[in-house]
């Protein structure tokens, strides 16, 4: 069974267009990336399967469940998390706060507990730390934590908000544009890191420009142009795809 | 005429006496807000200076300079605060320009009242006194209201021509609508904000002169006037110029009918600010924005 | 790790204040109490609006409200005379659930009215209820729109209170009886009390500031601060922004009214200024001025300027010096006036940590 099913989404701004009758799957342990020219509609879909957006039409399963018109931080409990486009830190806290952050789906001390400080809390605020290092741990920065997050490199604060995202334990992983702004060096480590991630048993579904990242890294691959989807299939397909090479180079090479 | 129709038309010339002012502060926060996206919280203080400062020239002056100088010097005075507070000030987030406005409104509240003590005041009355009366459509009003009523709707008109067919009106819609791109075509986007505070402080200036002599000027109006005033610019949908005026005048008839309705006449301020809750809560773009525009906005 | 313990400045405050109690009462400096008192009452308020302004960055103009609405629902309770409804069911039921008091009143008549335990209770739960109504929608609201109203909402309940006959009008409520907590401790502003009302205030103001000290260290107080940092991808990583928000209103607004209530008894009476928007706008002030999300530095803040304010010191310009104190400080350091120095320790830790790894 298809781990994300997304069936027949159709998305209008006003009066423009922004995806029509968009259906794809990702099959537990894919890795699946989304391309298009700008425009095509692609952050619109991601948006759509957070659920920061509400389709005009279609639905969205997850593990079989529905997730349609559930809110962001529902469909984060599911199993699902993302990183964003544009740089999403939490800027006053700390490399380790921000992470800490992402375990908060999975722990449950209320007011009460930590106000006044149960034992109970105390543990799982311990657990929290614990795993939040870790998670640093494995993208070599726990020397940073303590440090305001804006003191980072842009690099290293991507690698934080992945960090975030993963605290959250999800089964499936939506990257919005992880290598924009990254250089080549860079964009290698990404790539290595997003196998190391589907590797340990996580789903991946990413938003790109990076056509060699791309290529390299996804099993499959969904091509969008103007919020329809054109072609889809492993990397050797879409690369000499025809209407792909139309879309991205204007006609025949 | 039936006594019903009489006291629905008297009720009806005071909403709009008072809501034409409501109004001019409405028109005053969306002038600033479309031009620097900043909600000036003292925008009703400007309608108490004005009041407040026409009365003290009126002593010395004739009443058309001592308006003239009052409605000069509250622009001056909204200028003045531009370049020396808002224009250093910029970068600051949402909350902080909010508290800052607010800081402002409290600080020239108290040097109002430091300035003029705490006594209420009033302009005299343009023509006539407060005895006699002219009567309109069968309702007697005292010939102020025409003063009031002419002298927005003439705002209105002037704003108009200002904003379509003046250089200066159409560089700050520009600059309302896309500031980096009205600086790419050489539009000094500062000065634009100077203009658009010293425009709304001395229209607010004007307005206060002119209804000084029906509601008296009071060093602690401003505050009231302006949560009135943003009522009816939420109302009309804030940064909608028709709407801020539709949006006042309608502030000004509920908080009249209001004494109709059976509601104790103490709550009839509170009336306005009921207004002002109902449409934040149920429909925030106003009766003239779009839902997607606010959405966009960024806050 | 050698970090100090979160609650240890809390402990050495309370043996300071006791010091300073000391030293007041044995200098006959015990009137100073009064105004030490009054400014601890207020403190819970703007600690609470600290946690929602400063934390979960949403800002109330409508705080001085909520106390009024706890200040004035004690008041009414306790000093509305039930005597001839005496013999109805619902005062019997209330009589048997030990709600009500038999006490004499200014004139030396005898009267029955809801005892002051009673009169609290009753103000939270409706304070809860109000909160919950006006939270539910505002909360959905952003920036200037929230901030119009909460100060909408706060100048409705001014009005109200201000026109209202049984809330007492323009002259508010007075003649609250003093409240006797059991134990031999009363909150009264009566001198003979004034040391033990004291301890009373200040203990309750320590107390909130510990809870809500811990508070803004787990991981609720890590969700608020997510969310006023980026709304959205705090609820991408799983925070229900809207439930927290609401509930840390609440919170605040139960702490408000709390203060009230309590002050009212202290105060022997309330007035419609405490609803007013000038009053809330001095909340704000004093969350900005302590540094937004810095709990210290809005209990400093607010119990030294209020004692001044209180005091006098700031003469006719009491309000212009609130007024030019949001100015300066929003606009100079908007984090605070304690930030600078903040920084310049935790540099100074990091510093230090590094240092220890390098010679590791």
């Amino acid at each position: 069974m298809a781990l994300l099913e997304v069936a027949q989404i159709r998305r209008a701004f006003g009066g423009l267009l922004a995806l029509d009758n968009v259906s794809f799957q990702v099959q537990p342990g894919q890795i699946k990336g989304v391309i298009g020219p700008n425009g095509a509609g692609k952050t619109t879909l991601f948006n759509i399967i957070a659920g920061a957006l509400r389709p005009h039409a279609g639905a969205v399963r997850f593990a079989g469940r529905d997730l349609t018109g559930l809110r962001p931080f529902q469909i984060a409990a599911r199993g699902v998390s993302r990183t964003f486009q544009k740089p999403s830190l939490f800027l006053r806290l700390s490399v380790l706060e921000n992470v800490m952050v992402g375990r908060h789906v999975r722990t449950r001390r209320g007011f009460l507990a930590c106000a006044l400080a149960l034992p109970a809390q105390r543990r799982e605020e311990q657990a929290i730390r614990a795993a939040a290092l870790q998670q640093l741990e494995r993208f070599q920065l726990a020397a940073d934590a303590d440090r305001p997050v804006g003191d980072l490199s842009f690099g290293n604060r991507r690698l934080v908000e992945l960090a975030r995202a993963l605290a959250t334990e999800p089964r499936l992983l939506l990257l919005d544009e992880p290598a924009s702004g990254l250089n080549t060096r860079e964009t290698d480590d990404l790539a290595r890191e997003i196998r190391r991630i589907r590797d340990s048993g996580i789903t991946v579904l990413l938003v790109e420009h990076d056509m060699s990242l791309v290529m390299e890294v996804c099993d499959e691959i969904l091509a969008l142009n103007f919020g329809t989807p054109i072609a889809e299939g492993p990397p050797a397909a879409i690369r000499n795809h025809p209407r792909v090479v139309e879309v991205y180079l204007g006609g025949q090479v | 005429m039936p006594d019903v129709m009489q006291l629905l038309l008297q009720h009806a010339f005071s909403g709009i006496t008072l809501g034409s002012i409501y109004a001019v502060v409405a028109i005053g926060f969306n002038i600033v807000y479309s031009t620097t996206g900043v909600l000036n919280f003292a925008q009703g203080e400007f309608v108490m200076l004005g009041g407040m400062t026409a009365v003290t020239l009126a002593a010395f002056t004739p009443l058309p300079v001592a308006i003239a100088g009052a409605v000069l010097l509250a622009g001056l005075c909204g200028a003045g605060l531009e370049l020396a507070l808002f224009r250093p000030l910029r970068r600051h987030s949402t909350l902080h320009m909010i508290i800052i406005t607010i800081g402002l409104s409290i600080v020239i509240r108290d040097a109002a009242l430091h300035i003029w003590d705490e006594k209420v005041r009033a302009l005299p009355y343009f023509t006539g006194d407060e005895v006699s009366s002219v009567r309109l459509l069968g309702a007697a009003i005292s010939p102020q209201v025409l003063w009031v009523l002419g002298t927005v709707g003439l705002l209105v008109l002037v704003l108009h021509v200002f904003y379509r067919h003046t250089l200066a009106g159409r560089a700050m819609r520009a600059c309302a609508s896309n500031p980096e791109a009205a600086l790419l075509v050489g539009i000094d986007t500062a000065n634009m904000r100077t203009l658009a505070f010293a425009l709304s402080a001395a229209l607010g200036g004007l307005g206060g002169c002119v209804i000084s002599p029906i509601s008296m000027t009071a060093y602690d109006m401003g505050a009231g006037l302006a949560i009135k005033g943003f009522a009816g610019a939420i109302l009309g949908g804030l940064g909608h110029p028709m709407g801020a005026v539709v949006g006042g005048l309608l502030v000004g008839l509920a908080e009249s009918y209001s004494v109709l309705s059976g509601i104790p006449a103490a709550y009839k301020d509170a009336t306005a600010f009921a207004i002002l809750l109902a449409a934040l809560f149920l429909r925030p773009h106003g009766l003239f924005g779009s839902p997607e525009r606010e959405s966009l906005k960024e806050l | 790790m050698r970090r100090l313990p979160l609650l240890l400045p809390v402990a050495i405050c309370a043996a300071l204040l006791t010091g300073l109690q000391l030293a007041l009462s044995a200098a006959g400096l015990q009137s100073y109490l009064n105004e030490a008192i009054i400014a601890a009452y207020h403190a819970i308020v703007v600690l609470g609006l600290c946690l929602l302004m400063g934390y979960a960055g949403q800002i109330s103009l409508g705080h001085g409200a909520f106390f009024a609405l706890g200040g004035y629902t004690s008041a009414v309770l306790t000093t509305a005379p039930l005597s001839a409804a005496r013999d109805s069911g619902w005062v019997r039921g209330l009589r048997l659930a030990g709600a009500l008091v038999e006490r004499e009143d200014l004139y030396g008549a005898q009267i029955l009215t809801v005892a002051p335990g009673a009169a609290f209770l009753a103000a939270l739960l409706l304070t809860l209820a109000v909160a919950l109504l006006i939270g539910y929608p505002a909360l959905r609201l952003r920036g200037h729109y929230l901030a119009m109203a909460t100060l909408g909402f706060g100048l409705i309940v001014y009005r109200l209170l201000l026109g209202t006959d049984w809330t007492g009008s323009a002259d508010g409520i007075s003649n609250v009886p003093p409240w006797h907590l059991g134990c031999g401790l009363t909150v009264s502003g009566r001198p003979a009390y004034r040391v033990q009302n004291f301890y009373i205030a200040w203990g309750l103001c320590l107390l909130t500031l510990a809870l809500l000290l811990r508070l803004a260290h787990s991981r609720i107080g890590r969700a608020l601060r997510a969310i006023h940092e980026h709304e959205a991808a705090a609820d991408a990583m799983g925070i229900p922004t809207a439930a927290l928000k609401l509930r840390v209103f609440v919170l605040s607004a139960l702490l408000a009214a709390g203060a009230g209530s309590l002050l009212t008894h202290y105060h022997r009476g309330i007035y419609p200024s405490a609803a007013d928007a000038t009053q809330s706008v001095r909340y704000v002030a004093l969350v900005a001025a302590g540094g937004m999300a810095n709990l210290w530095g809005a209990l400093l803040v607010s119990a030294t300027l209020n004692f001044l304010s209180l005091r006098g010191v700031f003469g006719s310009y009491d309000h212009a010096v609130f007024g030019a104190l949001l100015i300066l400080i929003v606009s100079l350091a908007p984090q605070g006036p304690f930030q600078p120095l903040a920084e310049r320790l935790a540099r100074r830790r990091r510093a230090r940590k590094e240092a220890a790894h390098g010679a590791a």
